[in-house]
């Protein structure tokens, strides 16, 4: 019987789920607008790449380091394909394998953690400790020794990076459900008599969403970006499928050129600045959105 | 600081005219607070009493002169001796803060730092403010925790706020608040974690503080009969408006409202109690423990017949809902068995069929956590009809209606989410979500704790007309022996794990009593302003005899 500030929430009529998102989406702020610009039109790109791109992924067109003009909008690479049309499919590529990666690491990450919150005891140490030691290892070099015992493959690439992302998941999918599980909604299932499935998915995991999908799209980015470092050493996705931080390791040499030499000399930096700026975006987006799911008030 | 005749009213402290305060939800402004006067007079002590919502905390805190986030004082005026603190700066308003006007919480336990010892924390404000010097301050506080009876008071500002009880975090509040020596103090609902016990002894060391030091204060609460004791002058609230205020005594003895009426008026709720031989449930010599070390629960024997409500209470740490969790399942006893229509319960819950898990439900103190803030209220309800008795679809949504028409609300409700009802409302969901399962025993932990007397009274009266319609027996596990005359058939008093005494409810309210449950009764606040100098003066003399 605190006293409170009146329920004013009671009075209020029932929106539908459009409603909501449109009333949400008028007080987006610019930079989340901004985010979500670019991500509609990456993923555009990369959904529709065949039919956007103006010649195919690995398909020789010209010749070598061609500069920019009204055939090459960007120029040639080092053997005469069209780095736009490379940039498109690059984005399918890393974006579409990113994104299975981020998603594969929560499924495994995130039942885990809240099984282990709702169960605690052996089973919650035993996972922790390993989390713990995973965790100690630097991503990047796990994952190269990883790949280089097991071998580059695209199938590869995705479990690894997942299951050692899932260890951060993991980490946060506890942290959260532990808030959760001593809720008494999740006593009352219990004493029903439910299926710890039931309890993990319907009463915990709804709960503890925001934070995941706020986590989703920041871990999104840094796959996103191990793969593109791995690309970039050689042991990531591999020739000919375009893909960005591939492609900056191939023109990587034309930096060190003199700019006379070499006028398309932005060449390098194309599928560089298409990593930051939608590594960007999605930062901008998740801001916006873990400041609106966490309560967070506006005061001046 | 109750109505003494000797006591001398100062000039005016605090004026409050036209107070108008809105809050923000979802980025629209709503009037919480629609223009209240008040004024207070220097050594006097003004109880404000009204529902939740009735504005009340939110009043206590712009005399302060503060609002709290995402609310906006945004008309009248506040003349706090002289000062308009509506109009005054940030830096002067904390200048006062502390140091003239001083703020003592509900929860001492959220409003301590855990990290530093309770001296420390006393004496802050007044050693940086430059009022007193470090030594001259922790001897004040000593004298005021002395002032306050708490135990050993040279100690006990040595430890940290978890080695104290709540009971003595709350006193030592108060020092803080008087280590300044305040002109006005604001209790914000003081006692109301605490057990009845504990509060007595509060009430009597803050009325007597404020007395000696003749400070002004606003006395915030729901209570009716704490009120009576501490409060000169009772202002009523409801919805932001006043409703009406009075002198104590004239307000208990003949409210002009017919607000005020109804809420003196709840108290009198009573069942006839009546006695059964078919026993439900038989919990008999049971033991449990959390560590394995402590018993919590000690050789306890709890018959609960059927179509019957078995009021369990004691204060908290007797072992009120570790008996709900040995009977549940969730603490498996140690010693004893459970028998169940006469055939053993099986002691741990994954033991237990489905059947045996739907004839037991359970509700909860608190519907905010008891109830999924992310599933409708036709997953809520539905669930136990889909999960025992496999009802689906358009038949569940049938039945779920039907549910709600048992609880009072309608159909309406059904696609909303439990944030989009009052705290009532959703007390009456949790009872129906209990029901959908079709139980013969209800196990209902402090269920109206946390309710408006009002609303209290309309879920007892919900409670007692469901038992009637299906026959379910309830252990009503409970604090506030108001709320057991109200619904008890048979009450079994607990203290520190053991059972003091099991019975029908006339003989465990009439004397003789047992020494604890005679402490237990005697410590419910009456509506009689003259209740706490009485049982103070009754318990002196008591001790000197002894």
């Amino acid at each position: 019987m605190t006293a409170q500030a009146p329920d004013i929430r009671n009075v209020r009529a029932r929106r539908t789920f459009w409603q909501n998102a449109r009333r949400t989406l008028a007080t987006a702020p610019i930079s989340a607008w901004f985010g979500m610009i670019v991500i509609v039109i990456y993923v555009i790109a990369a959904v529709f790449a065949p039919w956007i791109a103006p010649y195919g992924e690995s398909e020789v067109v010209g010749k070598a380091y061609q500069p920019s003009g009204p055939e090459f909008w960007i120029g040639t690479d080092q053997i005469g394909r069209d780095l736009f049309s490379r940039l498109i499919y690059g984005a399918r590529n890393t974006i579409g394998i990113a994104f299975f990666t981020t998603l594969l690491s929560f499924m495994i990450g995130g039942t885990l953690g809240v099984l282990t919150a709702l169960k605690r005891g052996w089973l919650d140490q035993a996972i922790s400790r390993v989390v713990d030691a995973l965790l100690a290892i630097p991503v990047l070099i796990f994952a190269l020794m990883l790949l280089a015992v097991y071998g580059k493959s695209i199938i590869n690439l995705v479990f690894i990076l997942a299951l050692l992302d899932s260890t951060r998941v993991f980490r946060l999918a506890r942290a959260t459900a532990l808030d959760v599980v001593v809720m008494d909604y999740v006593e009352a299932a219990k004493l029903r008599g439910e299926k710890m499935s039931w309890i993990i998915f319907r009463e915990v995991l709804p709960n503890i969403l925001p934070p995941m999908i706020t986590e989703f799209g920041l871990r999104f980015c840094f796959v996103f970006l191990t793969i593109s470092a791995l690309s970039f050493l050689g042991v990531g996705i591999q020739p000919p499928t375009a893909d960005w931080g591939s492609m900056v390791a191939e023109s990587k040499t034309l930096i060190t050129f003199p700019v006379r030499t070499f006028p398309w000399i932005p060449a390098p930096f194309y599928p560089a600045i298409a990593i930051a700026l939608l590594t960007v975006a999605i930062n901008f987006v998740v801001d916006w959105f873990l400041h609106k799911t966490s309560g967070l008030r506006d005061e001046k | 600081m109750k109505s003494d005749k000797q006591r001398v009213k100062g000039e005016t402290l605090l004026d409050i005219r036209g107070l108008k305060i809105e809050g923000n939800s979802d980025g629209v402004w709503h009037p919480i607070v629609k223009g209240v006067d008040l004024t207070l007079k220097r050594g006097e002590v003004l109880g404000l009493i009204g529902e939740s919502g009735a504005g009340k905390s939110t009043i206590g805190l712009a005399a302060m002169g503060f609002a709290r986030p995402g609310c906006r004082i945004v008309d009248g005026t506040i003349m706090f001796d002289g000062i308009d603190l509506r109009a005054a700066s940030e830096e002067e308003k904390r200048a006062l803060w502390g140091a003239r006007i001083a703020y003592v919480a509900q929860s001492a336990a959220a409003a301590f730092n855990p990290a530093h010892k309770l001296i420390d924390q006393t004496v802050e404000t007044a050693v940086r403010r430059g009022i007193m010097d470090r030594d001259k301050a922790v001897a004040d506080s000593i004298d005021l925790y002395r002032r306050l009876q708490l135990p050993n008071p040279e100690k006990i500002g040595d430890r940290f706020p978890h080695q104290v009880s709540g009971g003595q975090l709350q006193r030592a509040m108060t020092a803080m608040a008087m280590s300044c020596r305040p002109d006005l103090i604001i209790f914000d609902e003081p006692t109301t974690a605490l057990d009845v016990t504990t509060q007595v002894e509060v009430l009597a060391a803050m009325r007597d503080i404020v007395e000696q030091f003749h400070t002004a204060a606003i006395y915030i609460t729901h209570d009716l009969a704490v009120v009576a004791q501490m409060a000169d002058r009772i202002m009523v609230l409801r919805h932001g408006l006043e409703v009406e205020e009075a002198p104590t005594r004239e307000m208990l003895a003949e409210p002009k409202q017919e607000y005020t009426k109804t809420l003196w008026a709840v108290r009198k709720l009573a069942k006839e109690e009546s006695i059964s031989d078919d026993v439900v449930l038989n919990i008999r010599n049971v033991d449990a423990s959390y560590s394995g070390v402590v018993k919590v629960l000690d050789n306890v024997t709890v018959r609960l017949p059927r179509g019957r409500t078995v009021a369990v209470v004691g204060e908290s740490g007797s072992g009120k809902s570790t008996l709900a969790r040995a009977i549940t399942g969730l603490l498996p006893p140690s010693k004893g068995d459970i028998s169940f229509n006469g055939k053993p319960l099986p002691r741990m819950l994954k033991d237990r069929d489905k059947d045996t898990l739907r004839r037991i439900q359970m509700i909860y103190q608190s519907a905010d956590t008891s109830l999924n803030p992310r599933q409708t209220i036709r997953d809520i309800i539905g669930r136990p009809l889909e999960f025992y008795h496999g009802i689906k679809g358009a038949a569940r949504d049938r039945r779920v209606a039907e549910l709600l028409d048992a609880i009072e609300l309608n159909e309406s409700y059904i696609d909303r989410l439990p944030t989009e009802v009052s705290g009532g409302q959703k007390q009456r969901l949790s009872i129906a979500r209990a029901l959908a399962a079709e139980p013969e025993i209800i196990i209902c932990d402090e269920v109206t704790s946390a309710l408006d007397q009002i609303v209290q009274e309309e879920i007892l009266t919900l409670l007692m007309k469901l038992q009637k319609d299906t026959n379910v027996s309830y252990l009503f596990i409970t604090h506030d022996i108001a709320t057991v005359r109200a619904i008890a058939d048979e009450i079994v008093v607990m203290h520190q794990g053991k059972v003091v005494q099991q019975g029908p409810k006339s003989q465990v309210l009439n004397p003789p009593h047992p020494a604890y449950t005679e402490l237990l009764l005697s410590s419910v606040p009456q509506m009689d302003p003259d209740w706490l100098t009485n049982l103070l003066a009754q318990r002196a003399t008591a001790k000197t005899k002894a």
